[in-house]
């Protein structure tokens, strides 16, 4: 059976005291992405009905929920993801240039993860980073302004963090 | 002589993001003006008076919209702020919130006191991951010092402000969708009436505003109401934040007085500084995904011939056929070897994935036109499709529940209207349009000038 | 006659009515009647918040009221709009309104799978009377149908997910007749599907009402024996001393012959539910035993057994014969796909001529219910 950490739900309990009583679904949103950082970057049935737990919701209220929002992950993904944005903006500065580019290097198509686990490769819509196209997310943060060489850089790095890590 | 800058003025000032910079910079002023010698009446006449417009895209005036908050005995009101900034081309409220958090915490403390909500939210989408942590801190400071908590500066008003982290879906920066999922729910835009002012976030009158927006009530209090609205000119009071990106030379975020010309603002060093390569300028999308792309001649002048300048009355003159909008500040560029076709898809797309699905055309038609769009763009378009695509975006526009249907149907509608030459030249050449692009075509031809 | 509530005047498509305030454009032309009252694919009256998101019952507002007769800007989805007093209001005379309306019902249908000949609902489906009246001959949709994952909600009901409209009729109803809601809307955009998540069935005790509320044949009922042709059947009112609480008891049998084929509550002119029934009523009771026998039901205003839809059509050779007398059946007749439900093997799409019941012959009424 999974479960948060006593810290983890200390967070969730602050997470709740936002709203007025009674107004614990509010904190859904944010107690997923909680669930989702804690229970290995993705939404399992299992850790949605934890959540719908905790918040005193009925399961089914929690899927709609999960599977409303891009940002859920409701499949096991790699530990590192590159979500790179396709639209309009990012498109005018060379975005499909560098999504084929990950392609080839990794190995991958659009949606898949490496053998190894390492990497997913997602194609996203536009996030607020048009002035810095082409730019991906990966993890908490942005890269922006990339090239092959940076995205070369990137995989590197990732691949050192897992070194280092393990 | 550059435009005055309201927002951004102490943006480089080296620990800016810091309270104690910010405050030595003179920030929280308008805290102490407003609690200590106003009511929150008199705040509202002042953000009247200053002709503030939402920033959010709509551009309704923000005072007004204030006023019509309801306020019933014993209900509690609240404000949100609108962070929810996903439509492409826009990027304007990340800058003000990752480099002077403050000053949107001030914003919304004046602006929580005139509508007197005693929890405030910032609601800001969940791919700006780290930005709640810089906006969390920013808080903690503010209360750490006295802005935020019970019993404000010992006026009586006590103020908390949240930050409610979204999880990935544009329609949420629709307000009505903000608040549902703000109470935990599935993005669906709710249908009006009742309204937010009425019957908000939890049943509670609710106001929503963009960041922006909520930014500028520092200035406006500070200075004053009248004051600001001598900035700019008509209807277009104020500075305005706009984020440009495309083929530019410095994309980035700037902050103008709505009185220079589209042509200054492209090519001038102190903003876009130009097209890189020495390319042309084929077309623009001056003010976010949404709103109509005019080909080079109509956006750097009206039909009329004259100088468009860089605010909402002269972006919109000439009405949809002729001229576009100001929205939400997205200024998106597009050089001389751009595929409108392309562009045009990839926005489709956009909106096809963002739509709620809630409602039948807009559910149907944005992935219809998205398919249409793909074949002409891949070569396998006929030139039937191109008539087909306009009747589509006809049929969904003004008849969904939220604005999410104008928007997909609008970009649509303004390729057609004003590139079909380049649509018709990828149905008729389906072989070279994969290796090459129409280029500028005659998109940049002086306009014949139609007199008024 | 102070103390008198006052009335509101409404027109609509030139007739006048007067109403309380507080009614709906819907309510107010229904009351009107006849083809003024607009198509309603979403909006059910007993379901609270149901409404505003199919948009066929659009109409125009050409007067917003005496205070203020300015027009509507936009048509306003009139299930959700309240009359004002001295409102005008255009429905059929709408040209406007019209091509709104057959816009809204191709994009309902360009992802529908056309399965009619082989669809539980055939008859008494509310998207197949709108597209008589507002289709257009063939489609212009050249892409690959929408489809689905299949989903067993449980012994009960089938759900055929291609054939949804997501009009969230079926999730009100959850949500405000039973305690615990385990179907909802996943998933959003053109992909928003209804589902469990889990493979769950739907057993409570009052789950059976949204087969009755789905306006199509998304959801019907598994233990209905004899599938697809409810022109056959006979309907017949009745009612039996329920011992639940909430259940009204009252019923339509559907006979053919001696036998009941299927139990569905009553439904009102406008095809709405009457009164809610229980599952025991709709599932367990099909013997005439069962049951206090009224008489005939009336056939509602909205099915095309009443309107006699199926004339002059390639007749499906069986008893369809007694009830036409109207127009073409394009949908029954134009079918361009794989059927999903019930004969997966044969493929619609490799027929050279329209699909009819006849190819589905050798699976008559022996069909299994699975
Ligand atoms: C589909 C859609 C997306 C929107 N996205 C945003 C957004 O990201 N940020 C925003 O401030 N307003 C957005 N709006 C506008 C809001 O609905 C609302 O008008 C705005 O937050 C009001 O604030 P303002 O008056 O300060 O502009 C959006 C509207 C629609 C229809
Ligand atoms: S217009 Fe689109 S996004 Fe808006 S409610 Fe309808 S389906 Fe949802
Ligand atoms: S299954 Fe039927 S009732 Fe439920 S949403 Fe779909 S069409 Fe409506
Ligand atoms: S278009 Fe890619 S970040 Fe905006
Ligand atoms: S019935 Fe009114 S919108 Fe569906």
């Amino acid at each position: 059976m999974i479960k948060f950490s006593d810290e983890k739900l200390k967070k969730v309990d602050e997470i709740v005291a936002r709203y007025p009583q009674g107004k614990q679904k509010s904190a859904l949103l944010p107690v997923l992405h909680l669930a989702q950082e804690e229970f290995g970057g993705w939404l399992s049935t299992e850790a949605m009905d934890y959540v719908a737990s905790l918040l005193k919701l009925e399961p089914i209220e929690v899927y709609e929920v999960a599977t409303f929002y891009s940002m859920y992950n409701l499949k096991p993904v790699g530990r590192y993801m590159f979500e790179v944005c396709q639209t309009g903006p990012c498109m005018l500065r060379g975005s499909d240039q560098i999504i084929d580019y990950i392609k080839q290097k990794l190995n991958i198509g659009i949606g898949e993860t490496t053998p190894d686990g390492l990497f997913t490769l997602k194609t996203v819509e536009c996030l607020g980073a048009c002035g810095y196209a082409p730019m991906m997310q990966l993890g908490k943060h942005f890269r922006e302004h990339l090239t092959p060489e940076k995205v070369d850089a990137i995989i590197e790095e990732c691949r050192r963090n897992t070194a280092a890590n393990n | 002589m550059g435009s005055r800058k309201l927002l951004l003025e102490k943006a480089h000032v080296p620990g800016i993001r810091g309270y104690d910079v910010y405050r030595r910079e003179g920030g929280y002023r308008s805290v102490e003006k407003a609690l200590k010698t106003m009511s929150p009446d008199q705040v509202t006449e002042e953000v009247k008076k200053s002709g503030l417009r939402g920033r959010g895209g709509a551009g309704f005036p923000t005072g007004m919209k204030w006023s019509f908050l309801a306020k019933p005995e014993g209900v509690p009101r609240y404000l949100v702020c609108n962070a929810d900034e996903s439509e492409p081309g826009t990027f304007k409220d990340r800058y003000l919130m990752e480099f002077l958090p403050h000053l949107l915490i001030e914003g919304l403390i004046v602006s929580s006191f005139a509508l007197g909500s005693k929890s405030t939210y910032i609601y800001i989408r969940g791919e700006y991951a780290w930005i709640p942590d810089i906006l969390e801190q920013a808080i903690a400071e503010a209360k750490n010092n006295g802005w935020l908590g019970k019993n404000i500066l010992g006026t009586g008003f006590d103020c908390e402000i949240y930050v409610h982290r979204g999880a990935g879906a544009y329609i949420c920066g629709e307000e009505t969708a903000l608040i549902e999922s703000l109470e935990g729910k599935r993005g669906n835009p709710r249908i009006k009436p009742p309204f937010p002012a009425v019957k908000g976030v939890w049943d509670c009158p609710t106001v929503v505003n963009n960041v922006e927006t909520l930014a500028a009530v520092v200035p406006i209090i500070n200075e004053g109401g009248e004051a600001y609205s001598k900035i700019g000119v008509g209807k277009s009071t104020g500075t305005k934040l706009l984020s440009a990106c495309g083929n530019i030379n410095k994309p980035g975020v700037y902050e103008i007085d709505m009185t220079i010309s589209v042509e200054e603002f492209i090519f001038s060093d102190e903003y876009c500084g130009g097209i890189p390569n020495g390319k042309r300028l084929k077309a623009c999308i001056p003010g976010g995904s949404s709103v109509p792309i005019l080909p080079a001649n109509l956006l750097l002048k009206t039909a009329k011939g004259e100088t468009r300048i860089m605010n909402y009355e002269s972006l919109s003159d000439g009405g949809f056929a002729k001229g576009s909008m100001m929205g939400s500040g997205g200024f998106i560029v597009l050089d001389e070897d751009q595929c409108v076709v392309r562009n045009t898809l990839t926005l489709a797309r956009f909106y096809r994935h963002e739509s709620c699905g809630q409602c039948s055309p807009c559910r149907e038609g944005t992935g219809w036109m998205e398919k249409i769009l793909k074949n002409i763009e891949y070569g396998k378009g006929k030139s039937s499709d191109i008539d087909l695509l306009w009747d589509i975006q006809r049929k969904i526009e003004g008849n969904t529940i939220c604005p999410l249907g104008d928007a997909a149907a609008w970009p649509v509608a303004a390729a057609i209207r004003h590139f079909r030459d380049e649509f018709e030249w990828h149905v008729a050449n389906p072989i070279a349009s994969q290796n090459r692009n129409f280029g500028l075509a005659h998109y940049a031809d002086p306009l014949e000038v139609v007199p008024a | 006659m102070a103390d008198e509530k006052k009335l509101f005047k409404v027109t609509i498509d030139n007739i006048t009515i007067e109403v309380e305030p507080g009614t709906s454009i819907l309510q107010a032309a229904r009351k009107i009647g006849g083809d003024v009252a607009p198509p309603a694919m979403c909006y059910y009256t007993k379901l609270k918040g149901s409404g505003g998101k199919c948009r066929t019952c659009l109409v125009e507002v050409a007067s917003g009221s005496t205070a203020d007769p300015r027009p509507m800007p936009k048509l306003v989805a009139s299930c959700r709009t309240n009359v004002m007093d001295g409102m005008v209001v255009k429905n059929i005379t709408s040209e406007k309104v019209i091509d709104a309306r057959n816009g809204v019902v191709e994009m309902l249908l360009i992802n529908h799978p056309l399965d009619c000949p082989i669809c539980d609902q055939a008859g008494e489906c509310h998207l197949q009377d709108l597209s008589y009246e507002h289709g257009k001959e063939g489609t212009r949709y050249e892409f690959e149908r929408r489809t689905f994952k299949k989903h067993d909600l449980g012994p009960y009901i089938q759900l055929h997910m291609t054939r949804c409209i997501l009009c969230y009729r079926c999730v009100f109803t959850a949500d405000q007749l039973t305690e615990k809601r385990v179907h909802g809307v996943l998933d959003r955009g053109d992909h928003s599907e209804i589902a469990t998540y889990i493979e769950k069935s739907l057993e409570n005790d009052f789950i059976g009402n949204i087969i009755d509320v789905c306006p199509v044949g998304a959801l019907t009922d598994k233990t209905f024996r004899f599938k697809n042709r409810v022109w056959f059947l006979n309907p017949v009112d009745a009612h039996r001393d329920c011992s639940h609480p909430k259940c009204s008891g009252k019923v339509t049998l559907w006979y053919r012959g001696e036998e009941v084929f299927r139990v569905t509550a009553r439904k009102d002119q406008w095809g709405e539910v009457e009164d809610w029934i229980c599952n025991e009523c709709r599932f367990e009771k099909k013997a005439t035993a069962d049951w206090t026998i009224e008489g005939p039901t009336k056939v509602n205003r909205h099915s095309v057994i009443s309107q006699g839809h199926y004339v002059g059509v390639v007749r499906p050779q069986e008893a369809l014969y007694d009830v036409m007398g109207g127009r073409a059946p394009r949908l029954l007749m134009d079918i361009h796909d794989v059927s999903e439900v019930n004969r997966p093997e044969i493929d619609l799409s490799k027929l050279e001529r329209p699909a009819h019941s006849t190819d589905f012959e050798s699976n008559g009424a022996d069909r299994p219910t699975k």
